[in-house]
């Protein structure tokens, strides 16, 4: 699975910050049509009930990383073929998840220190 | 089953027998003396499908009735009030039906209206699931008439969520069984040979009296049955013709003095064997579902844990032990589950899922991964009383799993002689151990605390609303009241019970059981009914998918005046059926239709969004909303909590993330 996510991060001419130059506002659209903030929150907060407490933003995973994930898990996640979800629309979402920005610090927020 | 009519009574039975003669005979008249004697005329067809009255049945349903001129009789349904009123039940939520008219009017008329007091519901699904609530904070059952067909059809879901999450509510059902006396029709349409067949798979018990003193003792014996762990609830059949005669012979009439069943308990050598494992365990950990049943139990297990030092599992089935202590380990329980060499299972729903993981991705033939999650040699313990009762159909008994000391008791009623018998087998030696233990439970007690801020920190400012933080400007306005937490919280992440300080048995009070949709709007109304009484405040977050299956019992609340706050958690949508939908289209390589909808085809609740505080004011309740800014938060709770300290129900609607 590496080496076929290193050949599509080639292909599409982008890495670990080249994804940055698909459309992140097409990948806003992209992740809710394809239902990735069904679990994961519309701006990747995750949830403790749908995906293990896990976030995929800020700060998303490597590319090579989340596409072979997104692609090959067999666990509590469905994978997404590429039939399903093309490589085009999976940068885009990927320039979605890194283009949100870092959240307060918690200590910052007074109702969380009531 | 003989029905002693009086000859001289009013008796509407005839009357409405009369009506079908005369239907029979003749065109529809006016409510004059000409078809006064109809019901002596012969039939003829074709029948009419609607009658004016007659002067005789007119006058029955436009004046005020006449006392019974039965010298010394007294209606059985009077008797049938004194046996209810000797169980001391507080209220009696339910929808009218004629099945148990006389009943019904007996218990306002001879009763006052007083223990048990009337609630008007308009579903009974609501009725039983307002009983569940309620117990879950009184601690006492609360008793719910319906009819017998078709009202026990709309409550039969609301039984079966009591059921699974061991709550008692005694269920009554009128049924008229005399086929050659009953009305036709719409009556016979709602009679059955046994009505309780209907619930009997998830009932503890159920009977259909006969006489007045069968009704006093199955009443009673059904009432204690279902206050005996593991609770449950009962059903009783309600002939209608035993309701509606007359008895001369009250004085020879008893009704049995109830007296509480002393919970069963866990096996002593059982109990000293368990107690000898958790003491000589390196990583015990202890996991708690439906076991507090009251305030002394969480005490009980707080002294358990320290003596031990064991970490906690709570897995919310019921408020069992406070999030402000230490011991709370909730946030590491998959880590220490693997980790344990001994594990105690207090009232488990499913130890199966607790020791094992399966994960719902079709592999291995679409079964779906299922593993193993503690050590070849982990001890397992079980104090259990649920097992005492269980039957075949229904699977709520979950899957089978093998533990190594498992005990039929209630685990409150068990938990003082084990927090002895750990006293008495500690030896000194292990004690320094125990504390070091403790240490390091303190130190990951405080990260997890930190780590679940921050957690909440993530899509603070988002449009839908953050379920985190509607939680946190609900916990702002409402921190300094004597609150209780009346819905449950899984839904939204959990987060009022991961970041409110909970330590009250009312703080919160676990969800429906069954996870029957429907349980938790009517939940809460139950919940508040009984908070009202002990002078707190009632908060629920409410799902709006839940909210629409019978939304009436709004009315009930505003009614009846039960104060209750309702913050929607409307993520406009069946949520877990929407990734249930995209899971199986991923599976199969489909794309999920969504057409013009952000969900699968059928399971979104959009276009037209559906308007909650609208829906809520309509029913006489004060109601704010949709608010999509989170920024508009704060002032609109601010106004709702005080519409509710003035014992007012209110809703404010907030559209929301999906978890």
């Amino acid at each position: 699975m590496g080496m076929i996510a290193l050949g599509v991060a080639a292909a599409l001419n982008v890495g670990q910050n080249g994804a940055l130059a698909a459309s992140a506002e097409h990948g806003k659209t992209a992740f809710v049509q394809n239902g990735c903030w069904q679990c994961h929150g519309t701006v990747g907060q995750g949830s403790i009930m749908t995906s293990g407490g896990k976030r995929l933003a800020p700060d998303p995973l490597p590319w090579e990383t989340f596409y072979a994930f997104v692609r090959s898990t067999n666990r509590a996640m469905p994978p997404y073929s590429g039939k399903i979800l093309s490589d085009g629309d999976l940068a885009d979402i990927y320039a979605y998840l890194q283009s949100i920005p870092k959240p307060p610090d918690a200590t910052s927020i007074p109702l969380l220190n009531p | 089953m003989a029905r002693v009519l009086s000859q001289t009574r009013l008796n509407r039975r005839k009357f409405l027998a009369g009506v079908a003669v005369t239907g029979a005979a003749s065109a529809p008249l006016a409510a004059d003396a000409s078809n006064a004697v109809a019901p002596s005329l012969p039939p003829a067809s074709p029948r009419p499908s609607a009658l004016r009255p007659n002067a005789v049945i007119a006058a029955a349903e436009t004046t005020t009735p006449q006392p019974s001129m039965q010298a010394g009789g007294i209606p059985n349904s009077d008797f049938m009030v004194d046996v209810i009123k000797s169980l001391d039940i507080e209220y009696l939520p339910c929808n009218p039906a004629s099945s148990f008219r006389a009943l019904h009017e007996s218990l306002i008329n001879y009763g006052g209206n007083k223990k048990p007091e009337f609630l008007t519901c308009t579903h009974e699904e609501s009725s039983v699931a307002m009983a569940h609530g309620y117990f879950k904070i009184a601690g006492k059952p609360l008793l719910v008439l319906c009819h017998g067909t078709v009202g026990l059809q709309h409550a039969a879901m609301s039984i079966y969520n009591a059921w699974c999450d061991r709550v008692p509510v005694i269920v009554m059902g009128g049924t008229d069984l005399d086929a050659s006396k009953r009305p036709p029709g719409v009556p016979t349409f709602h009679s059955a040979q046994d009505i309780n067949a209907l619930v009997r798979d998830f009932t503890k018990w159920d009977d259909q009296p006969v006489s007045l003193q069968h009704f006093a003792q199955s009443t009673v014996r059904a009432y204690k049955l279902a206050m005996t762990p593991p609770y449950e609830p009962v059903m009783i059949a309600l002939h209608a013709g035993l309701q509606e005669e007359t008895t001369h012979e009250r004085a020879k009439l008893s009704i049995p003095r109830y007296v509480p069943t002393a919970p069963p308990q866990g096996e002593m050598n059982a109990v000293r064997e368990a107690a000898r494992l958790l003491v000589a365990a390196e990583h015990p950990v202890i996991i708690a579902d439906k076991y507090a049943r009251t305030a002394d139990g969480i005490k009980c297990l707080v002294q358990l844990a320290e003596v031990l030092q064991a970490p906690v599992i709570d897995q919310k089935g019921r408020m069992n032990f406070p999030n402000t202590h230490h011991l709370l380990q909730n946030s590491r329980a998959q880590a220490l589950i693997k980790d344990a060499d001994v594990i105690l299972g207090l009232e488990l729903s499913d130890y199966w899922a607790t020791v094992n993981g399966f994960i719902d991705n079709g592999d291995k033939d679409g079964v779906g991964l299922q593993e193993s999650h503690i050590k070849p040699n982990a001890r397992l313990i079980s104090i259990n009383s649920v097992q005492l009762n269980t039957k075949s159909n229904y699977q709520d008994f979950q899957r089978f799993q093998v533990v190594d000391v498992d005990m039929a008791g209630d685990a409150e009623a068990t938990m003082p002689a084990l927090v002895e018998a750990v006293k008495q087998a500690l030896p000194s030696e292990r004690k320094a151990a125990i504390e070091a233990r403790g240490a390091g439970m303190k130190k990951a007690w405080n990260e997890a605390r930190v780590r679940t801020r921050q957690a909440a920190s993530y899509a603070w400012d988002a449009s839908p609303i953050s379920t985190a933080r509607m939680t946190m400007e609900v916990y702002a306005q409402i921190k300094d009241l004597d609150w209780s937490s009346v819905g449950a919280d899984r839904q939204l992440s959990s987060w009022p019970t991961r970041l409110w300080p909970m330590d009250k048995h009312y703080h919160h009070i676990g969800g429906p059981g069954g996870f029957g949709v429907g349980y938790n709007l009517p939940g809460a109304v139950g919940a508040a009914l009984a908070n009202r009484d002990a002078g707190r405040f009632s908060v629920n977050f409410q799902p709006d998918g839940d909210f629409m299956y019978a939304p009436g019992v709004l009315w009930t609340a505003a009614r009846h005046k039960i104060p209750l706050l309702s913050v929607m958690h409307n993520n406009r949508g069946y949520h877990q059926e929407v990734m249930h939908v995209q899971r199986m289209s991923n599976r199969r390589d489909r794309v999920a239709s969504l057409r013009n909808d952000i969900g699968p085809v059928g399971t979104r609740l959009e276009n037209p969004a559906i308007d909650y505080g609208k829906l809520a004011g309509s029913m006489g309740m004060w109601s704010a909303g949709p608010i999509t800014d989170p920024g508009e938060l704060a002032p609109a709770l601010k106004k709702a909590v005080q519409v509710v300290k003035a014992g007012e129900p209110a809703l404010v609607d907030v559209v929301t993330q999906p978890r």
